[in-house]
């Protein structure tokens, strides 16, 4: 068992090149790489011939403090990983503890949690795509989008006093209660929302004749190919697989809401482009906005129970494991929780960050397009650095 | 900010003249800095917000540019983790004079939230490269960038390009007879 | 197909290759003889009824204080057809972990495996490119065993925190929450 310290074991040799073919470095300091992401890129001329991408510039050793802080503690790291949309990382590992103590919380906290993390999905969609056409040279929609976010974030703020990262929810319930007014300015961004905001980004940018032309034929996944190298959320979808864990194992009460799994259409080229995965994403908003109004209504209807009330004081859950997943805005994001029942700390966490099989699928795709092709790709896949290296 | 020895930079006594030029010139140097995006984690999102249109930093005259050559101020936004060090120090290098850094969140300033466990994270970026202003936070609300982004300009105001910098008294922080 | 049954297929199908069981827990579970889990990846993923077309996750677990101290290599499946999960486990000994890659069946487990190589030193024998992911390739070391130890340095930088940035991060601690004075020196006191 040897280190792999020698490169020519891998490393691509002079030797390996044909006459005209380059190896070129997108470093990890790059506008275009969503973050510190290195891909080495072995091209002829223009032509992309093979992708090596190389992580772990981002490496936190999120799985090492989990085994040393204790079930709550451990919250505020799950918020650093996927940054863009913390809500739903919190989310996840708080219910798979939960699943673990064998707490359920009531009706009005999953109503909550639900309000939240649709919020959450529409302002992580709106970077999502906001960066995307930002990528693709497109730099208003950008702009646009940041704005309706904003609003998005000071919602959160107004209710636990946070805009990006909140170690909002804890085991057994959340951190702070909606307050006073939350409805009313919830369904006032709404509004804004399904009247200004989704037509102008279907105007602007996903109905843009530059914008379908630079993605509809590029980095198509097949959809046996999306299965095996386990493409999950958003990037599945767009290739016409309809699985969405808020319909197939759902949690928090999503089997209460009437909402519609988007697909890819391929209606400019063929299924599974970059084209369709963005749809699938500015789809995702509108359906977001219609579960937040169904949620909202259920809300008016229900009294209040106190948000700390299954808390536990210190969490020492018993000897068991459990892998939990929910459905996050970049995918399918899975916990597994060992516990050994012994003491107040985590025995193991072992994240499954969607971003990181999707970043797995890459050298696959990128294979025979050219190197501008290769930022359409990089943002159609929605990778943030933080989950793919925790 | 180092004296840099050019042939007339730092050589000049403090005279009318040269505080005036060295006025202007300090108030050309910050009015017009141009960071480098060198966002590596979730400060970088909040410094993308400081771009955005609600904290917008082109007042101030910052426009982003994607290379180091090209820019003046390096905004080290996120962890630094030992894989990448190397490669913030290389492109710290790579900067042109006269260079700033800002230390955003508290990855940056001391190893942050990971500081006891992690085995893989720099305790701070001024382990390899020099810092100018610290802004701490856990992201730092734009508005505390931006008001780290005021004292780097009030500092640059106060420099000294053409004139020469007083005498030290040999202490290895630098304490001058004059600032001291 | 429920837990029992699919345990039973498999023990049907390798018999004693399957060495434990539990179904009577969250996400039950089969223990595979480790040297044959490629031929029990290959069938699961092959056989009509269970059609298991899907690896959602692939961790590695350092049991030391164990009685016989293992490590672990936990499968998460899933089947895109039949809607049904279930989890394989491999019980490995803690010097020279080794086992059979599974990356022909499911093609997501060549980074999966290279992260529990990287963070645990489990050689997946027959990876077509089996080295470290997200750790530095000069690293020494397997980090989330239970027994690691931060070094001191690595290539010149500090790793593990100083005696003085423990006492000035556990001061904090004992200054506490607010109310925090937050007047600021007044700089031009004196004018």
């Amino acid at each position: 068992m040897t280190l792999a310290t020698d490169t020519t074991s891998y490393g691509w040799q002079v030797e390996d090149l044909d006459t005209d073919e380059m190896i070129l470095n997108m470093g990890p300091q790059h506008p275009a790489t969503h973050g510190v992401l290195r891909l080495e890129l072995r091209t002829d001329g223009e032509v992309v011939r093979g992708v090596r991408p190389h992580i772990g510039y981002l490496h936190r050793c999120f799985e090492k403090h989990c085994e040393n802080v204790d079930y709550a503690g451990v919250i505020p790291y799950t918020d650093r990983m996927d940054y863009v949309a913390a809500m739903g990382n919190s989310l996840g590992y708080a219910l798979a503890v939960e699943k673990l103590m064998g707490i359920e919380v009531s009706p009005y906290l999953q109503v909550v949690r639900v309000i939240i993390a649709e919020l959450q999905r529409i302002a992580s969609h709106c970077v999502a795509v906001g960066t995307y056409g930002m990528d693709l040279g497109a730099f208003t929609p950008f702009l646009h989008l940041l704005r309706d976010r904003e609003k998005v974030l000071d919602l959160f703020e107004w209710t636990c006093g946070a805009r990006l990262l909140y170690n909002y929810n804890w085991i057994g319930g959340v951190s702070h209660d909606l307050p006073e007014g939350f409805a009313r300015a919830t369904r006032d961004l709404l509004r804004e929302f399904d009247a200004v905001t989704f037509p102008e980004l279907m105007n602007l940018l996903i109905g843009n004749k530059i914008f379908v032309k630079r993605t509809a034929e590029v980095g198509v996944c097949s959809p046996e190919t999306a299965i095996s190298y386990d493409l999950t959320g958003p990037n599945i979808r767009g290739s016409g697989v309809p699985r969405d864990i808020r319909k197939d194992q759902p949690y928090c009460g999503y089997e209460k809401y009437d909402f519609a799994i988007c697909l890819g259409q391929g209606q400019f080229g063929p299924l599974g482009s970059c084209f369709d995965r963005n749809l699938v994403r500015a789809l995702e908003m509108a359906e977001s906005s219609k579960i937040l109004h169904q949620a909202l209504d259920a809300l008016s209807k229900m009294e209040r129970t106190p948000v700390h009330e299954k808390v536990p004081k210190r969490a020492k859950p018993p000897k068991g494991e459990v892998y939990f997943r929910t459905e996050a805005p970049r995918g399918q994001l899975g916990y597994y929780v060992v516990s050994d029942g012994a003491t107040f700390n985590p025995y193991r966490v072992k994240v499954k960050s969607p971003c990181f099989t999707a970043m797995s699928v890459f050298h696959v795709l990128a294979k025979g397009m050219m190197i501008a092709d290769i930022i359409a790709l990089i943002g159609s896949l929605d990778i943030v650095l933080g989950e793919i290296d925790r | 900010m180092a004296p840099i020895t050019g042939i007339i930079q730092n050589k000049f006594p403090d005279a009318v003249v040269f505080t005036t030029v060295d006025q202007v010139v300090n108030w050309a140097r910050k009015s017009s800095m141009w960071p480098m995006t060198f966002g590596l984690a979730c400060c970088a999102i909040e410094m993308m917000a400081a771009g955005g249109t609600r904290y917008d930093w082109d007042r101030f005259g910052l426009i982003p540019r994607g290379t180091p050559r090209q820019s003046d101020l390096m905004i080290v936004a996120g962890t630094v983790t030992l894989k990448m060090a190397t490669r913030v120090k290389r492109l710290f290098e790579q900067m042109a004079e006269p260079k700033y850094v800002i230390s955003m969140g508290s990855c940056a300033n001391n190893g942050g939230p990971y500081w006891k466990y992690g085995y893989h994270v720099l305790k701070g970026v001024d382990e390899v490269i020099p810092v100018d202003v610290y802004v701490p936070g856990c992201p730092p609300r734009p508005e505390a960038l931006l008001y780290g982004i005021m004292k780097l300009q009030e500092r640059i105001q106060e420099d000294r390009v053409l004139r020469r910098h007083p005498e030290s008294v040999g202490s290895l922080t630098g304490a001058t007879l004059e600032n001291r | 197909m429920d837990a029992k049954a699919i345990h039973e297929k498999l023990a049907a199908r390798f018999g004693e290759k399957i060495a434990g069981v539990s179904l009577e827990v969250l996400e039950p579970w089969v223990v595979v003889a480790s040297e044959t889990i490629a031929e029990v990846a290959a069938f699961v993923k092959a056989d009509p009824d269970l059609r298991f077309d899907n690896l959602m996750c692939l961790s590695g677990v350092d049991y030391p204080k164990e009685k016989p101290p293992r490590m672990e290599v936990v499968y998460h499946l899933y089947s895109y057809t039949h809607l049904h999960t279930f989890v394989l486990k491999v019980h490995l000994p803690r010097e020279d972990p080794a086992l059979p890659t599974v990356e022909g069946t499911w093609s997501v487990a060549n980074w999966h495996e290279r992260e529990a190589y990287d963070m645990f030193g489990v050689v997946f024998t027959g990876h077509s490119d089996l080295r470290r992911i997200l750790l530095p390739d000069d690293w020494e070391g397997w980090p989330l065993r239970k027994d690691w130890v931060d070094p001191e340095f690595y290539n010149g930088m500090r790793v593990k925190p100083t005696q003085q940035m423990m006492e000035r991060a556990l001061a904090g601690e004992a200054i506490g929450v607010g109310p925090f004075d937050f007047t600021p020196p007044n700089r031009h006191a004196g004018e």
